[in-house]
């Protein structure tokens, strides 16, 4: 899976994308989250509150029920602020 | 039409590009954002978008198609710029044309509340207190949702 990271997440992560395994357990957005976690303290802080993480799945705004899958794009970022 | 581009853009031309030969069209609406100097009582030096190429480029599309349905215009265009920007510079551009004003109007408001809330950008403004991301204003989401006929896609 390919996981993307935008404005203060991609900061706070360190970096703008990387490329992971998922383990079996990983079904939806939200294990997806929690288990990018405990990747290290990095991913922990930019993520620890999900009232400010979007998230989309192969470019859709995709809910923390969704369901994720090997071959998806998931980008991880905070509320837009364009315009 | 919508266009996603770090350049600059000509508002006269792309007018003039977007309704030349069309007959039908009565009212042209012209919404342009610009970068504001001052932002919650701090100077901004220059600020950076930051964007999602491809989904940006695909919620455009959509804003733009429900926008179509809703009114009857004749065309419209939507130019949203992306990189490094400084003070007075243009960052959107959104025209709406209709055979009549009131689509136009509408459809123009429509057209900046949906994407300020669903369009991939992010914002970093550059003050004297170093760099800080712009935070979503919750203002901007009640923009939006009064246009509302389908729950917001987030």
């Amino acid at each position: 899976m390919k996981i993307l990271y935008f404005a203060w997440i991609r900061s706070k992560v360190g970096h703008s994308e990387e490329t992971v395994d998922l383990p079996d357990h990983v079904s939806t957005v939200k294990d997806l989250l929690d288990w990018l976690r405990e990747r290290g303290p990095q991913h922990a802080e930019a993520l620890q509150d999900t009232s400010v993480v979007r998230v989309a799945v192969n470019e859709e705004y995709a809910s923390l029920d969704a369901p994720v899958a090997a071959g998806d794009e998931v980008a991880l970022f905070p509320p837009v602020t364009g315009g | 039409m919508i266009r996603v581009q770090e350049d600059d853009f000509d508002v006269g031309a792309e007018i003039d590009g977007l309704v030349a030969g069309n007959h039908g069209v009565g009212a042209v609406v012209t919404f342009i954002g610009l970068v504001r100097g001052i932002n919650s009582d701090e100077s901004i030096a220059d600020m950076t978008l930051e964007h999602y190429p491809g989904m940006t480029e695909k919620m455009l599309d959509r804003i733009e198609t429900e926008a179509m349905k809703r009114w009857p215009l004749s065309a419209s265009l939507i130019i949203h710029r992306y990189g490094q920007l400084a003070p007075g510079d243009r960052i959107v551009l959104v025209i709406t044309a209709s055979a009549h004003r009131q689509a136009a109007f509408e459809a123009s408001e429509f057209l900046v509340d949906w994407l300020k809330t669903k369009a991939p950008f992010w914002k970093q403004e550059e003050t004297p207190d170093g760099a800080r991301w712009v935070t979503a204003r919750s203002s901007d989401d009640a923009a939006a949702a009064r246009w509302a006929k389908e729950p917001p896609d987030r």
